[in-house]
């Protein structure tokens, strides 16, 4: 066992963890995030996105050891004050979700994409997504409700993705970006 | 019915039509959700299933011994050790009396009939332990001979089961002379091959793979005097009959809940051996188990979906009129007859005809048993494959005709002044309008321009060659009117439930036996019955998914949530406000003949005398003061037998992009106009249809559950079964008709499977139309680049000249085998020569 301290959606954890334990084994079983799910074992289909040190990562391919030290949002975290992330209300309002099993992934992704290009076309937004499988809105509406949330950015005057709390300069150094 | 006459006249405040956005998605988006893999109980024990890498073995030994005494291990179960008590995976709908239907164990004992299968159960403390030591399980196989073609299946020479003596499960026939619904197909097809047409085609419907994205989970508490079992499942309320039907255990003794539900377009309609073994288990230890599927074992162990041969002959006259259709099925059962099994291609029977006016109709389905995963319901079953043969054929004879597939098409569908239309498959299309879909679609999609545009591509030589597709498809929802079922020897009814609860504080909770996951119901029906009882959409709480509080249910499938579902609300509210009249009148002191109900009052007419209905509730609910002879309660339940199905319609249209020189297929365009009668919620509806066509889409052109020579799952993870992406998929043009069903006060019509039914045939009519010229009439599904190069390249370019690739997709038919109607005059008959530019 190892002993790692994360800070996960702005609580600071200690614990003893395998070292072969996944960061969202450790995320769902040991801090009971269960927001943050699991699709598949192959890390193709994203569902279990989140942000490490600001970027999306899927934490299925993150060992829990390698975010030693560093911060993690999830989908529960990334609502601030009891106000929804601008993403969160976009996918409400397209109309972006059904089964929503996807939906904590995609929402994470699009913040990531959108931090990285405030301004995308639709096929960035199609490339930007392409490693979050959804089976349930043929991604129409997810297209929709991304330009949505980028329109929002452009107007409040602020990227819609800078929601994320735990952003830093490092960031481009965290293991497991998505691709 | 005088309450329907009272109900508020649809105005600007009517919920039903208003595109709210769901009361679901607050959870969802910000991960406050409850998924059965959340769900942890003190002292659970985690399980991990020991599954058979052979397709057919007899085991012969299993040695539990190391696994046993691994870290964290409480104990490993074996087949023999529960065999009393693991009850049986049924099948509940025998399509035939002599059906052929294996027994099917949750856990094998001493015979494995697929690749996936479980062999033994190992428990411990948490997934990790119990994973490991499944590894330690020592298993002894004979391997057998495996049958893993469904063509060679057909023959016996190797059997799936070789105690059942044969492979062939069942045969089921519908033939609309011996009905009396139609005229003789064969008398209609000699007739074409003297002096009309006749063409006829093979299809592959290749296997496919639902993948919903919450993986399969099951959690049981058998602690207590009732036992809970939480379950990602569509169908709580099947699930708990089944296993109080084959279990041994009171089904009063039984709860099931299927809690937020990620998914399931069929793929989770199945009581699966994993949920049984679990039950098993968790009952022989005293302790909740929980047991989640990883997504390699969804992939080889969920049941999958379509895997049919379809050899259709079509008959017609040289004017374009067609006179007779004839469908022979082989169907792939997989190693088991699933819960509804034989009857997914059955469901076809009804629908190849179509929206035409075939006077003559015969359909055969011959069932099969492989050693491959069991098949069932995959969104659509049955009619998904049965559109896809009938489009491909109106394209193949608009080809030999010569003429466009639009006006082919019109030439022979229903015309709208024709409904009420009873088919020549015996069933009664209540409502519909062809031309009007047909007309919005082609301006939406601007058909012409397309038309021309490819006609310019085709004469300048463009290594991009354009086709346009097309399916006006129609389909039946609803499922089903339980005297229908009955006929058919479903093992239950297709009614639904629903219960309304008025709450002494105004607001209302609804009980429903359909149990979403994901098609908003929350939201849906909230509307209808903030509509109907006139009190605020966010007043309504939508209940459902928990056998303990929606009490009876058939659950949801076959896009019979709304239809059924639906109408059960709205005849419960119905029953609210007639219990609630009977108070408002004692209350107002007036007769019950001078109220009217408007807009959630009950209003004495001509005066200012009124009740709002939440404050009949709080009445009813004090119970000071109550009219003669009545309980100080108004709620109300209604359980609604749906008397037809509903039958949705619309006209789709596709434009692919192919490049001639590498295969490469690009989606252009897409434009649909579906008619699914009255839409509650057209945001819901929307989402229903992008869903719906990117599904179609993917088994035209991506998606296909491939094993090899040993019986093996070679797409048994989503590295390989490629479901598509954001980055695969084009946005859509999506627009509506409305013909109200006539079947049910809503006038719904049902849209959880139209873009599935739909698509499919629109994708390959279009790849097939921009390669006609190259002497290509068929590509094998999923159209892969490599297909469609072999299929030009096969071709060459020659008109007339059957494509090499084409024969692979199309075979011709084999001497002597159903349908092999040889063409007696090859001048007058078209057959697969692929000739028409």
């Amino acid at each position: 066992m190892t002993r790692i301290t994360v800070t996960v959606d702005g609580t600071k954890y200690s614990d003893e963890v395998e070292p072969r334990k996944l960061l969202v084994s450790y995320l769902r079983e040991d801090l009971g995030k269960t927001g943050t799910v699991i699709g598949c074992d192959t890390s193709n289909c994203g569902a279990c996105t989140v942000h490490l040190d600001g970027t999306s990562v899927k934490s299925c391919n993150v060992l829990a050891v390698q975010a030693d030290g560093h911060e993690v949002t999830t989908i529960e975290g990334l609502a601030q004050n009891g106000e929804l992330h601008p993403v969160q209300t976009a996918f409400h309002e397209c109309h972006a979700l059904q089964c929503g099993y996807c939906t904590p992934g995609m929402i994470m992704q699009t913040c990531d994409l959108l931090k990285n290009n405030p301004d995308p076309s639709e096929q960035e937004i199609r490339e930007g997504l392409e490693g979050n499988l959804c089976r349930c809105t043929g991604y129409h509406n997810i297209v929709k409700a991304v330009q949505q949330a980028a329109r929002q950015g452009h107007e409040s005057g602020t990227a819609a993705a800078d929601g994320s709390p735990a952003e830093t300069a490092d960031a481009e150094q965290s293991v497991g970006a998505t691709a | 019915m005088t309450i329907t006459e009272d109900r508020p006249a649809s105005n600007d405040a009517a919920e039903v039509g208003k595109a709210r956005t769901r009361k679901e998605d607050q959870r969802l988006i910000t991960g406050r959700t409850k998924w059965t893999d959340n769900i942890v109980l003190p002292g659970m024990l985690h399980l991990a299933m020991v599954r058979s890498p052979y397709a057919h073995a007899n085991i012969t030994n299993i040695d539990t011994s190391e696994a046993k005494t691994a870290s964290g291990v409480i104990t490993v179960v074996t087949g023999e050790d529960i065999k009393d008590v693991q009850g049986v995976n049924a099948n509940a709908w025998p399509i035939t009396p002599d059906q052929v239907t294996p027994t099917h164990l949750p856990v094998c004992i001493d015979h494995v009939a697929c690749a996936g299968e479980i062999v033994a159960v190992v428990v411990a403390r948490t997934p990790a332990e119990a994973r490991d030591a499944a590894e330690l399980v020592d298993v002894d196989y004979d391997v057998l001979p495996a049958v893993l073609d469904l063509k060679e299946a057909v023959n016996d020479t190797v059997l799936a089961h070789p105690d059942l003596g044969t492979n062939k499960s069942a045969f089921w026939k519908l033939d609309s002379a011996e009905q009396g619904s139609g005229g003789n197909v064969d008398e209609a097809i000699a007739k074409a091959r003297v002096d009309g047409i006749v063409i006829e085609r093979e299809f592959r419907q290749q296997r496919l793979i639902p993948a919903f994205m919450e993986p399969r989970s099951v959690v049981v508490d058998p602690t207590g005097d009732q036992m809970v079992v939480w379950s990602a499942t569509q169908v709580p309320h099947i699930l708990r009959f089944l296993i109080a039907a084959t279990m041994g255990i009171p089904e009063s003794k039984v709860r099931v809940i299927a809690p937020d539900v990620g998914g399931g377009f069929g793929g989770k309609l199945q009581t699966t051996p994993e949920e049984f073994a679990t039950i098993a288990v968790s009952r022989r230890l005293g302790k909740p188990c929980k047991y989640t599927e990883t997504r390699s074992e969804s992939l080889l162990s969920g049941h999958h979906g379509r895997d049919q041969w379809q050899k259709i002959t079509l008959a017609a006259e040289n004017d374009g009129t067609v006179t007779g259709l004839k469908v022979d099925l082989i169907a792939n059962m997989g190693a088991y007859v699933a819960v509804v099994g034989g009857g997914v291609p059955v469901l076809g029977a009804w629908m190849y005809n179509s929206i035409y006016k075939f006077p003559a109709y015969q359909f055969n389905c011959q069932t099969v048993l492989t050693n491959m995963t069991w098949v069932d319901a995959y969104r659509g079953a049955g009619r998904p494959e049965a559109t896809f043969a009938i489009e491909r054929m109106m394209d193949e004879f608009a080809a030999v005709l010569g003429r466009d597939p639009l006006e082919v098409r019109e030439q022979n569908w229903i015309r709208h002044e024709e409904f009420p239309f009873t088919t020549v498959a015996g069933m009664t299309y209540d409502s519909g309008n062809y031309e009007a879909a047909t007309e919005k679609a082609k301006k939406l999609f601007g058909y012409d321009e397309l038309r021309a545009e490819q006609k310019q591509r085709r004469e300048s030589g463009d290594p991009v060659q354009l086709g346009i597709g097309v399916s006006t498809f129609t389909e039946m929802c609803g499922l089903a009117p339980s005297r229908i079922l009955g006929q058919l020897n479903y093992g239950a009814g297709g009614w639904e439930h629903a219960s309304i609860r008025m709450l002494a504080t105004g607001k209302v909770e609804v009980l429903t036996g359909s149990s979403a996951h994901g098609q908003g119901h929350e939201t849906a029906w909230s509307q209808i019955v903030a509509d109907r009882l006139g009190v605020a959409f966010e007043d309504v709480e939508v209940l459902h998914g928990d056998t303990q509080i929606a009490h009876r249910g058939m659950d949801t499938y076959g896009s019979r949530s709304l239809v059924v579902g639906g109408e059960a609300v709205v005849r419960a509210a119905d029953k609210v406000i007639a219990k609630a009249k009977v108070f408002a009148a004692h209350l107002l002191e007036a007769s019950e003949d001078d109220l009217e109900f408007t807009a959630g009052r009950f209003q004495v007419k001509g005066t200012d005398k009124g009740l709002a209905i939440g404050e009949v509730a709080l009445a009813a609910f004090a119970g000071h003061n109550l009219p003669d002879g009545a309980e100080p309660n108004i709620d109300a339940d209604a359980t609604y037998d749906p008397v037809d199905f509903s039958f949705p319609h619309g006209t789709h249209l596709c434009a692919m992009e192919v490049d001639t020189e590498t295969g490469a297929t690009t989606m252009r365009k897409y434009a649909c106009v579906d008619d699914v009668g009255t839409i509650v919620n057209p945001l819901i509806v929307e989402g229903q249809i992008h869903g719906g066509l990117v599904q179609g889409i993917a088994q035209a052109l991506w998606e296909g559950a491939e094993y090899d020579e040993n019986g093996t799952l070679v797409t048994g993870s989503f590295v390989d079964y490629t479901l598509p992406t954001s980055a695969d998929t084009i946005s859509f043009i999506s627009e509506h008709t409305v013909s109200p069903s006539t079947t049910n006060t809503l006038g719904t019509k049902g849209v959880g499977e139209a873009g599935t039914i739909a698509s499919t045939p629109a994708v390959v009519n279009a790849i097939v139309d921009a390669l006609r010229q190259f002497g290509v009439d068929d590509v094998l599904m999923p159209c892969t680049p490599e297909r469609v190069w072999k299929a030009i390249q096969a071709g060459g370019a020659k008109p007339g000249v059957p494509a090499e690739g084409e024969r692979e997709a199309a075979p011709h038919f084999d001497e002597g085998a159903p349908n092999d109607d040889r063409p007696a005059t090859p001048d007058t008959t078209a057959t697969t020569q692929g000739g028409a530019q």
